[in-house]
Protein backbone atom coordinates (compact mmCIF):
# COMPACT_ATOMS: atom_id res chain seq x y z
CA UNK A 1 0.00 0.00 0.00
CA UNK A 2 2.63 2.45 0.85
CA UNK A 3 4.05 1.78 -2.24
CA UNK A 4 1.10 2.64 -4.25
CA UNK A 5 1.13 6.09 -2.41
CA UNK A 6 4.82 6.94 -3.01
CA UNK A 7 4.36 6.43 -6.58
CA UNK A 8 1.25 8.75 -6.11
CA UNK A 9 3.34 11.25 -4.29
CA UNK A 10 6.21 11.26 -6.48
CA UNK A 11 3.96 12.63 -9.36
CA UNK A 12 2.79 15.88 -6.99
CA UNK A 13 6.26 16.12 -5.68
CA UNK A 14 9.50 16.47 -7.87
CA UNK A 15 12.43 14.78 -6.44
CA UNK A 16 15.16 16.60 -4.46
CA UNK A 17 17.33 13.87 -4.10
CA UNK A 18 18.19 10.24 -4.52
CA UNK A 19 20.21 7.61 -2.53
CA UNK A 20 21.13 5.08 -5.36
CA UNK A 21 21.79 1.73 -3.38
CA UNK A 22 24.26 3.78 -0.95
CA UNK A 23 25.91 1.57 1.69
CA UNK A 24 28.55 2.67 4.20
CA UNK A 25 30.84 0.81 5.97
CA UNK A 26 33.29 2.50 8.63
CA UNK A 27 36.52 1.46 8.94
CA UNK A 28 36.29 -0.27 12.03
CA UNK A 29 34.25 -2.90 10.10
CA UNK A 30 31.45 -1.73 11.14
CA UNK A 31 29.00 -1.88 8.20
CA UNK A 32 26.21 1.52 9.10
CA UNK A 33 24.30 0.96 5.69
CA UNK A 34 23.77 -1.28 3.04
CA UNK A 35 21.71 -1.15 0.07
CA UNK A 36 19.85 2.19 1.03
CA UNK A 37 17.60 3.54 -2.20
CA UNK A 38 15.83 6.68 -0.83
CA UNK A 39 14.06 9.24 -2.19
CA UNK A 40 13.80 12.58 -1.17
CA UNK A 41 11.02 15.24 -2.34
CA UNK A 42 10.88 18.75 -2.35
CA UNK A 43 9.27 19.94 0.25
CA UNK A 44 8.77 17.11 2.23
CA UNK A 45 8.73 16.89 5.88
CA UNK A 46 10.71 13.24 5.94
CA UNK A 47 11.11 11.60 9.26
CA UNK A 48 13.56 8.77 9.26
CA UNK A 49 12.73 5.99 12.29
CA UNK A 50 14.55 3.19 14.17
CA UNK A 51 16.31 1.62 16.75
CA UNK A 52 19.51 3.25 17.46
CA UNK A 53 22.57 1.88 14.76
CA UNK A 54 20.42 1.86 12.55
CA UNK A 55 22.20 4.09 10.09
CA UNK A 56 19.95 7.00 10.52
CA UNK A 57 22.11 9.80 11.80
CA UNK A 58 24.57 8.33 8.52
CA UNK A 59 22.05 8.77 6.19
CA UNK A 60 21.98 12.59 7.37
CA UNK A 61 25.86 13.07 6.98
CA UNK A 62 26.05 11.16 3.65
CA UNK A 63 23.29 14.12 2.65
CA UNK A 64 25.33 16.82 4.43
CA UNK A 65 28.58 15.47 2.61
CA UNK A 66 30.11 15.08 5.82
CA UNK A 67 31.20 11.29 5.29
CA UNK A 68 30.62 9.79 1.44
CA UNK A 69 29.69 6.59 0.38
CA UNK A 70 31.53 3.41 0.28
CA UNK A 71 29.51 2.30 -2.28
CA UNK A 72 26.26 3.94 -4.81
CA UNK A 73 25.89 7.14 -5.13
CA UNK A 74 23.31 10.25 -4.31
CA UNK A 75 21.80 11.90 -7.19
CA UNK A 76 21.25 15.36 -6.42
CA UNK A 77 18.61 16.99 -8.84
CA UNK A 78 20.49 20.67 -8.70
CA UNK A 79 24.08 20.82 -8.64
CA UNK A 80 24.13 22.88 -5.49
CA UNK A 81 21.54 23.85 -2.73
CA UNK A 82 22.02 25.26 0.72
CA UNK A 83 21.97 23.57 3.39
CA UNK A 84 21.18 23.85 6.93
CA UNK A 85 22.23 21.08 9.72
CA UNK A 86 20.75 20.81 13.36
CA UNK A 87 22.60 18.41 15.58
CA UNK A 88 21.12 16.54 19.12
CA UNK A 89 22.62 19.26 21.00
CA UNK A 90 22.56 22.89 20.71
CA UNK A 91 26.22 22.61 19.12
CA UNK A 92 27.23 26.83 20.04
CA UNK A 93 29.98 28.48 20.53
CA UNK A 94 29.84 29.44 24.14
CA UNK A 95 32.39 31.99 23.91
CA UNK A 96 30.11 33.66 20.83
CA UNK A 97 26.74 35.58 21.51
CA UNK A 98 23.96 34.51 20.07
CA UNK A 99 23.85 37.30 17.39
CA UNK A 100 27.41 35.72 16.58
CA UNK A 101 26.64 32.05 16.54
CA UNK A 102 23.86 32.80 14.47
CA UNK A 103 26.17 35.01 12.17
CA UNK A 104 28.64 32.49 11.88
CA UNK A 105 27.16 30.35 8.32
CA UNK A 106 26.34 34.05 6.88
CA UNK A 107 29.94 35.10 7.83
CA UNK A 108 32.06 31.87 6.30
CA UNK A 109 30.07 32.88 3.59
CA UNK A 110 32.20 36.48 3.71
CA UNK A 111 29.22 38.38 4.68
CA UNK A 112 30.02 40.91 6.85
CA UNK A 113 28.15 41.64 10.43
CA UNK A 114 26.57 44.49 8.54
CA UNK A 115 25.09 42.49 5.80
CA UNK A 116 24.57 39.75 7.23
CA UNK A 117 22.66 41.54 10.38
CA UNK A 118 18.98 42.07 8.51
CA UNK A 119 19.33 37.99 7.83
CA UNK A 120 20.27 37.43 11.43
CA UNK A 121 17.48 39.50 13.00
CA UNK A 122 14.73 37.52 11.29
CA UNK A 123 15.91 34.21 11.74
CA UNK A 124 16.43 35.33 15.62
CA UNK A 125 12.08 36.79 15.15
CA UNK A 126 11.65 33.31 13.43
CA UNK A 127 12.64 31.41 16.32
CA UNK A 128 11.29 33.86 18.47
CA UNK A 129 14.21 35.03 20.16
CA UNK A 130 14.24 38.35 19.40
CA UNK A 131 15.63 40.22 22.52
CA UNK A 132 18.16 37.98 23.12
CA UNK A 133 20.46 38.54 20.62
CA UNK A 134 23.50 39.65 23.04
CA UNK A 135 22.68 36.88 25.51
CA UNK A 136 25.33 33.75 25.87
CA UNK A 137 24.44 30.55 25.32
CA UNK A 138 25.44 29.54 29.01
CA UNK A 139 22.94 32.16 30.48
CA UNK A 140 19.92 30.32 28.04
CA UNK A 141 17.73 27.45 28.76
CA UNK A 142 18.21 24.02 26.66
CA UNK A 143 14.84 25.23 24.74
CA UNK A 144 16.23 28.60 23.73
CA UNK A 145 19.72 27.17 22.77
CA UNK A 146 17.62 24.27 20.95
CA UNK A 147 16.29 27.49 18.95
CA UNK A 148 19.41 29.22 18.35
CA UNK A 149 20.67 26.32 16.71
CA UNK A 150 17.94 26.19 14.49
CA UNK A 151 17.74 30.19 13.19
CA UNK A 152 21.28 29.65 12.72
CA UNK A 153 20.69 26.51 10.32
CA UNK A 154 17.39 28.88 9.02
CA UNK A 155 20.04 31.73 8.77
CA UNK A 156 21.02 30.93 5.40
CA UNK A 157 17.51 30.25 4.18
CA UNK A 158 18.61 26.18 3.49
CA UNK A 159 16.67 24.41 0.47
CA UNK A 160 17.23 21.33 2.70
CA UNK A 161 17.52 21.27 6.51
CA UNK A 162 19.02 18.41 8.04
CA UNK A 163 17.79 17.46 11.95
CA UNK A 164 19.56 14.75 14.10
CA UNK A 165 17.09 14.14 16.74
CA UNK A 166 17.33 17.96 17.54
CA UNK A 167 14.73 17.54 20.74
CA UNK A 168 16.14 14.72 22.14
CA UNK A 169 17.38 15.85 25.10
CA UNK A 170 14.15 18.36 26.26
CA UNK A 171 11.23 17.85 28.59
CA UNK A 172 7.97 17.14 26.23
CA UNK A 173 6.60 19.85 26.73
CA UNK A 174 9.21 21.99 25.23
CA UNK A 175 9.60 19.46 22.66
CA UNK A 176 5.53 19.47 21.16
CA UNK A 177 5.88 23.29 21.39
CA UNK A 178 9.69 23.12 19.42
CA UNK A 179 7.87 20.58 17.15
CA UNK A 180 4.78 22.91 16.49
CA UNK A 181 6.97 25.58 15.52
CA UNK A 182 9.49 23.75 13.47
CA UNK A 183 6.72 22.71 11.02
CA UNK A 184 5.43 26.28 11.08
CA UNK A 185 8.65 27.65 9.90
CA UNK A 186 9.22 24.71 7.17
CA UNK A 187 5.81 25.68 5.82
CA UNK A 188 6.61 29.29 5.86
CA UNK A 189 10.09 28.82 4.37
CA UNK A 190 8.83 26.12 1.90
CA UNK A 191 12.38 23.76 3.00
CA UNK A 192 12.60 20.39 2.97
CA UNK A 193 12.95 18.69 6.09
CA UNK A 194 14.79 15.30 6.95
CA UNK A 195 14.13 14.77 10.45
CA UNK A 196 15.76 11.62 12.55
CA UNK A 197 13.95 10.34 15.45
CA UNK A 198 13.12 7.40 17.58
CA UNK A 199 9.46 8.80 18.49
CA UNK A 200 6.66 6.89 16.18
CA UNK A 201 4.37 9.58 18.00
CA UNK A 202 6.67 12.27 17.03
CA UNK A 203 7.24 11.16 13.45
CA UNK A 204 3.73 10.81 12.91
CA UNK A 205 2.84 13.95 14.21
CA UNK A 206 5.35 15.83 12.42
CA UNK A 207 6.22 14.47 8.81
CA UNK A 208 4.70 13.61 5.34
CA UNK A 209 6.52 10.86 4.82
CA UNK A 210 8.06 8.35 7.63
CA UNK A 211 11.46 6.19 6.52
CA UNK A 212 11.34 2.91 8.85
CA UNK A 213 14.98 1.40 9.15
CA UNK A 214 16.21 -1.42 10.60
CA UNK A 215 19.55 -1.85 12.28
CA UNK A 216 22.89 -3.76 11.48
CA UNK A 217 23.06 -3.39 9.10
CA UNK A 218 21.29 -0.21 8.57
CA UNK A 219 18.24 -0.70 5.83
CA UNK A 220 14.90 0.89 5.02
CA UNK A 221 12.17 -1.77 5.94
CA UNK A 222 9.40 0.64 5.27
CA UNK A 223 7.59 3.61 4.11
CA UNK A 224 4.54 5.12 5.70
CA UNK A 225 2.73 7.91 4.24
CA UNK A 226 0.85 10.63 5.82
CA UNK A 227 -1.51 12.06 3.65
CA UNK A 228 -2.44 15.08 5.79
CA UNK A 229 -1.41 18.57 5.11
CA UNK A 230 1.21 20.51 7.61
CA UNK A 231 1.34 22.66 9.60
CA UNK A 232 -1.07 19.84 11.79
CA UNK A 233 -2.55 20.76 15.33
CA UNK A 234 -3.98 19.07 18.45
CA UNK A 235 -7.03 18.13 16.87
CA UNK A 236 -4.83 16.12 14.21
CA UNK A 237 -3.60 13.34 17.23
CA UNK A 238 -7.16 12.53 18.11
CA UNK A 239 -7.84 12.02 13.94
CA UNK A 240 -8.59 7.90 12.60
CA UNK A 241 -5.76 9.08 10.17
CA UNK A 242 -3.35 9.53 12.76
CA UNK A 243 -4.13 6.32 15.30
CA UNK A 244 -3.99 4.12 12.11
CA UNK A 245 -0.90 5.17 10.99
CA UNK A 246 0.96 5.36 14.15
CA UNK A 247 -0.26 1.77 14.59
CA UNK A 248 1.22 1.19 11.02
CA UNK A 249 4.60 2.61 12.13
CA UNK A 250 4.69 1.72 15.33
CA UNK A 251 4.19 -1.80 13.80
CA UNK A 252 6.98 -0.95 11.21
CA UNK A 253 9.03 -0.47 13.79
CA UNK A 254 8.66 -3.45 15.67
CA UNK A 255 9.35 -5.69 12.85
CA UNK A 256 12.55 -4.10 11.99
CA UNK A 257 14.00 -4.45 15.70
CA UNK A 258 12.46 -8.46 15.29
CA UNK A 259 15.00 -8.66 12.28
CA UNK A 260 17.71 -7.65 13.92
CA UNK A 261 16.96 -10.35 17.10
CA UNK A 262 16.75 -12.94 14.39
CA UNK A 263 19.76 -11.23 12.42
CA UNK A 264 21.61 -11.43 15.70
CA UNK A 265 20.86 -15.16 16.16
CA UNK A 266 22.73 -16.56 13.20
CA UNK B 1 29.39 43.01 52.15
CA UNK B 2 27.16 40.15 52.91
CA UNK B 3 28.51 37.22 55.38
CA UNK B 4 29.92 35.02 52.92
CA UNK B 5 32.19 38.07 51.44
CA UNK B 6 32.66 39.06 54.91
CA UNK B 7 34.20 35.21 56.11
CA UNK B 8 36.04 35.25 52.69
CA UNK B 9 38.61 38.11 52.91
CA UNK B 10 38.34 38.88 57.07
CA UNK B 11 38.54 35.61 58.32
CA UNK B 12 42.02 34.74 56.51
CA UNK B 13 43.08 38.40 57.25
CA UNK B 14 42.59 36.98 61.02
CA UNK B 15 43.77 34.06 60.95
CA UNK B 16 47.18 35.82 59.20
CA UNK B 17 47.19 38.51 61.96
CA UNK B 18 47.23 35.63 64.84
CA UNK B 19 49.97 33.98 63.42
CA UNK B 20 52.09 37.09 63.16
CA UNK B 21 51.03 38.25 66.68
CA UNK B 22 51.75 34.37 67.73
CA UNK B 23 54.96 34.20 65.88
CA UNK B 24 56.16 37.78 67.68
CA UNK B 25 55.18 37.00 71.25
CA UNK B 26 56.76 33.25 70.92
CA UNK B 27 60.21 35.56 69.46
CA UNK B 28 59.71 38.00 72.44
CA UNK B 29 58.85 36.13 75.47
CA UNK B 30 61.40 33.51 74.45
CA UNK B 31 64.21 35.95 73.53
CA UNK B 32 65.07 34.02 70.96
CA UNK B 33 68.17 35.84 68.82
CA UNK B 34 67.69 37.28 65.32
CA UNK B 35 69.83 35.42 64.13
CA UNK B 36 67.84 31.63 64.79
CA UNK B 37 64.41 33.46 64.02
CA UNK B 38 63.69 37.08 63.45
CA UNK B 39 60.61 38.95 64.83
CA UNK B 40 57.65 39.91 61.89
CA UNK B 41 58.16 43.39 63.23
CA UNK B 42 62.26 43.25 62.68
CA UNK B 43 61.62 41.33 58.85
CA UNK B 44 59.47 44.30 58.53
CA UNK B 45 61.98 46.83 59.54
CA UNK B 46 64.62 45.13 57.86
CA UNK B 47 62.52 45.32 54.43
CA UNK B 48 62.25 49.91 54.97
CA UNK B 49 65.94 49.63 55.93
CA UNK B 50 67.24 47.54 52.97
CA UNK B 51 64.98 48.49 50.66
CA UNK B 52 67.51 49.65 48.02
CA UNK B 53 69.21 46.76 47.95
CA UNK B 54 65.59 44.43 48.05
CA UNK B 55 63.81 46.47 45.30
CA UNK B 56 66.91 46.57 43.31
CA UNK B 57 67.17 42.43 43.42
CA UNK B 58 63.24 42.27 42.86
CA UNK B 59 63.48 44.13 39.84
CA UNK B 60 66.19 41.78 38.55
CA UNK B 61 64.21 38.37 39.47
CA UNK B 62 60.60 40.12 38.21
CA UNK B 63 62.31 40.72 35.15
CA UNK B 64 63.54 37.72 34.37
CA UNK B 65 60.59 36.14 35.49
CA UNK B 66 58.46 38.27 33.34
CA UNK B 67 60.51 37.61 30.07
CA UNK B 68 60.55 34.24 30.80
CA UNK B 69 57.51 33.73 31.19
CA UNK B 70 56.51 35.71 28.29
CA UNK B 71 59.06 33.55 25.76
CA UNK B 72 57.70 30.84 27.03
CA UNK B 73 54.11 31.77 26.33
CA UNK B 74 54.91 33.02 22.55
CA UNK B 75 57.19 29.66 22.61
CA UNK B 76 54.57 27.76 23.68
CA UNK B 77 51.47 28.73 21.62
CA UNK B 78 53.07 28.67 18.53
CA UNK B 79 54.41 25.37 19.13
CA UNK B 80 50.67 24.13 19.72
CA UNK B 81 49.45 25.78 17.01
CA UNK B 82 52.36 23.75 15.09
CA UNK B 83 51.22 20.72 16.98
CA UNK B 84 47.52 21.22 16.14
CA UNK B 85 48.27 22.10 12.20
CA UNK B 86 50.82 19.38 11.75
CA UNK B 87 50.07 15.96 13.57
CA UNK B 88 53.71 14.49 12.47
CA UNK B 89 55.23 17.44 14.35
CA UNK B 90 53.40 16.75 17.52
CA UNK B 91 54.19 13.12 17.57
CA UNK B 92 58.20 14.23 16.63
CA UNK B 93 58.82 16.85 18.95
CA UNK B 94 56.02 15.85 22.04
CA UNK B 95 59.02 13.54 23.40
CA UNK B 96 61.52 16.15 23.88
CA UNK B 97 59.38 18.17 25.64
CA UNK B 98 58.09 15.62 27.71
CA UNK B 99 61.91 14.45 28.69
CA UNK B 100 62.79 18.25 29.13
CA UNK B 101 59.83 18.49 31.65
CA UNK B 102 60.49 15.82 34.18
CA UNK B 103 64.20 16.27 34.16
CA UNK B 104 64.22 18.63 37.31
CA UNK B 105 65.72 21.91 36.53
CA UNK B 106 68.10 22.28 39.51
CA UNK B 107 69.96 19.22 37.25
CA UNK B 108 69.69 21.33 34.38
CA UNK B 109 71.34 24.48 35.66
CA UNK B 110 74.64 23.98 35.56
CA UNK B 111 74.54 22.32 33.02
CA UNK B 112 73.37 25.75 31.52
CA UNK B 113 75.95 27.15 33.12
CA UNK B 114 78.75 25.97 31.06
CA UNK B 115 76.93 27.45 27.83
CA UNK B 116 75.59 30.84 29.04
CA UNK B 117 76.97 33.38 31.42
CA UNK B 118 74.48 33.15 34.60
CA UNK B 119 71.95 35.83 33.46
CA UNK B 120 71.49 33.87 30.33
CA UNK B 121 71.38 30.66 32.54
CA UNK B 122 68.85 31.42 34.77
CA UNK B 123 66.68 32.86 32.05
CA UNK B 124 66.62 30.21 30.20
CA UNK B 125 66.19 27.27 33.24
CA UNK B 126 62.86 29.77 33.85
CA UNK B 127 61.69 29.30 30.19
CA UNK B 128 62.07 25.84 30.50
CA UNK B 129 59.64 25.29 33.06
CA UNK B 130 57.31 27.69 32.25
CA UNK B 131 57.15 26.35 28.70
CA UNK B 132 55.77 22.64 28.69
CA UNK B 133 52.63 23.61 30.93
CA UNK B 134 51.70 26.33 28.52
CA UNK B 135 52.86 24.23 25.42
CA UNK B 136 50.47 21.03 26.68
CA UNK B 137 47.70 22.43 28.15
CA UNK B 138 47.21 24.79 24.66
CA UNK B 139 47.89 21.77 22.91
CA UNK B 140 45.19 19.84 24.44
CA UNK B 141 42.72 23.02 24.16
CA UNK B 142 43.11 22.82 20.44
CA UNK B 143 42.56 19.33 20.10
CA UNK B 144 39.80 19.53 22.37
CA UNK B 145 37.07 20.53 20.10
CA UNK B 146 33.18 19.88 19.62
CA UNK B 147 32.97 17.49 17.13
CA UNK B 148 29.33 18.61 15.54
CA UNK B 149 31.11 22.16 15.73
CA UNK B 150 33.90 20.76 13.65
CA UNK B 151 31.15 19.09 11.31
CA UNK B 152 29.27 22.91 10.88
CA UNK B 153 32.45 24.62 10.42
CA UNK B 154 33.31 21.49 7.17
CA UNK B 155 29.68 21.67 6.50
CA UNK B 156 29.95 25.61 5.62
CA UNK B 157 32.82 24.73 3.44
CA UNK B 158 35.59 26.46 6.34
CA UNK B 159 39.00 27.03 5.31
CA UNK B 160 41.74 25.13 7.59
CA UNK B 161 42.80 29.30 8.83
CA UNK B 162 39.28 29.68 10.32
CA UNK B 163 38.64 27.02 11.62
CA UNK B 164 41.96 27.50 13.49
CA UNK B 165 40.80 31.25 14.24
CA UNK B 166 36.85 31.37 14.81
CA UNK B 167 36.90 27.56 16.64
CA UNK B 168 40.13 25.46 17.82
CA UNK B 169 41.56 28.73 19.35
CA UNK B 170 38.86 30.19 21.27
CA UNK B 171 37.92 26.37 22.34
CA UNK B 172 41.44 26.35 23.59
CA UNK B 173 41.70 29.43 25.15
CA UNK B 174 40.47 28.35 28.86
CA UNK B 175 43.59 25.65 28.57
CA UNK B 176 45.72 28.27 27.85
CA UNK B 177 45.00 30.28 30.36
CA UNK B 178 45.04 27.31 32.83
CA UNK B 179 48.35 26.67 31.72
CA UNK B 180 49.72 30.03 31.64
CA UNK B 181 48.94 30.24 35.41
CA UNK B 182 50.83 27.54 36.23
CA UNK B 183 53.63 28.24 33.99
CA UNK B 184 53.76 31.73 35.61
CA UNK B 185 54.30 30.15 38.81
CA UNK B 186 56.77 27.90 37.74
CA UNK B 187 58.98 31.00 35.91
CA UNK B 188 59.06 32.55 38.97
CA UNK B 189 60.39 29.07 41.18
CA UNK B 190 62.56 28.28 37.96
CA UNK B 191 64.57 32.09 37.97
CA UNK B 192 64.88 31.43 41.75
CA UNK B 193 66.17 27.99 41.52
CA UNK B 194 68.49 28.87 38.52
CA UNK B 195 69.81 31.51 40.58
CA UNK B 196 70.68 29.54 43.52
CA UNK B 197 71.95 26.57 41.58
CA UNK B 198 74.35 29.56 39.75
CA UNK B 199 75.08 30.60 43.34
CA UNK B 200 79.05 31.06 43.10
CA UNK B 201 79.34 31.14 39.88
CA UNK B 202 77.25 33.51 39.18
CA UNK B 203 77.48 37.26 39.83
CA UNK B 204 73.28 37.45 39.63
CA UNK B 205 71.76 40.02 42.15
CA UNK B 206 68.66 38.50 42.17
CA UNK B 207 66.39 37.94 45.05
CA UNK B 208 67.62 34.15 45.64
CA UNK B 209 71.28 35.40 45.13
CA UNK B 210 70.55 38.43 48.35
CA UNK B 211 68.95 34.49 50.37
CA UNK B 212 72.41 33.22 49.51
CA UNK B 213 74.22 35.92 50.50
CA UNK B 214 72.70 36.97 53.76
CA UNK B 215 72.86 32.92 54.67
CA UNK B 216 76.49 33.14 54.34
CA UNK B 217 76.72 36.80 56.36
CA UNK B 218 74.18 35.36 58.49
CA UNK B 219 71.87 38.62 58.48
CA UNK B 220 68.89 36.03 58.84
CA UNK B 221 66.65 39.36 59.23
CA UNK B 222 67.50 40.21 55.12
CA UNK B 223 67.02 36.88 54.20
CA UNK B 224 63.33 36.43 55.40
CA UNK B 225 62.66 39.98 53.80
CA UNK B 226 63.88 38.29 50.70
CA UNK B 227 61.58 35.46 51.41
CA UNK B 228 58.15 37.34 52.19
CA UNK B 229 59.18 39.92 48.70
CA UNK B 230 59.16 36.63 46.56
CA UNK B 231 55.75 34.92 48.10
CA UNK B 232 54.71 38.04 47.64
CA UNK B 233 56.04 38.52 43.77
CA UNK B 234 54.29 35.15 43.06
CA UNK B 235 51.07 35.81 44.63
CA UNK B 236 50.77 39.09 42.82
CA UNK B 237 51.96 37.36 39.69
CA UNK B 238 48.79 34.45 40.25
CA UNK B 239 46.43 37.24 41.04
CA UNK B 240 47.09 39.11 37.78
CA UNK B 241 47.08 35.73 35.75
CA UNK B 242 43.67 34.85 37.50
CA UNK B 243 42.22 38.25 36.79
CA UNK B 244 43.07 38.01 33.40
CA UNK B 245 41.93 34.53 32.92
CA UNK B 246 38.15 36.12 34.86
CA UNK B 247 38.61 39.48 32.87
CA UNK B 248 38.66 36.80 29.14
CA UNK B 249 36.15 34.10 30.36
CA UNK B 250 33.88 35.66 32.78
CA UNK B 251 30.76 35.86 29.97
CA UNK B 252 30.75 32.54 28.76
CA UNK B 253 33.27 29.83 30.74
CA UNK B 254 31.72 27.39 33.37
CA UNK B 255 35.15 27.96 35.38
CA UNK B 256 34.88 31.85 35.83
CA UNK B 257 31.46 31.27 36.65
CA UNK B 258 29.76 31.29 40.36
CA UNK B 259 27.63 28.53 40.49
CA UNK B 260 24.10 29.18 41.25
CA UNK B 261 22.73 28.21 44.25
Amino acid sequence: MSAVLSEAAAVVAPRLGRLEDVSKTFANGTVALTGVNLEIRRGEFLSLLGPSGCGKSTILRLLADLTSPSAGWINWSEKEHELGFVFQEPTLMPWANVFNNVWLPLRLKGQSRASAEPAIREALAKVGLSGFAKAYPRELSGGMKMRVSIARALVTRPALLLMDEPFAALDEITRNKLNDDLVALKVELGATVVFVTHSVYESVYLSDRIVVMAPRPGRVVAEIEIPAPLPRDEDFRLSPLYAERCRETSAALHQAMDMETKGASH
Amino acid sequence: MNARQVRRYVLPTLALLVALGAWEAVVRVNDIQPVILPAPSLIAKTLVSDWSILFRSLLVTLRITVEALVAATLGGTLAALAFARFKWLEEAIFPFAVIMQVTPVVAIAPLLLVYFDSGGAVLVCSFLVAFFPILSNTALGLSSVDHNLLDLFQLYRASGGRQLLWLRVPSALPYFLGGLRIGGGLALIGAIVAEIAAGSAGQGSGLAFRIIESGYRLNIPRMFAALVLISLTGVAIYLALSALSYLLLHRWHDSARNRER
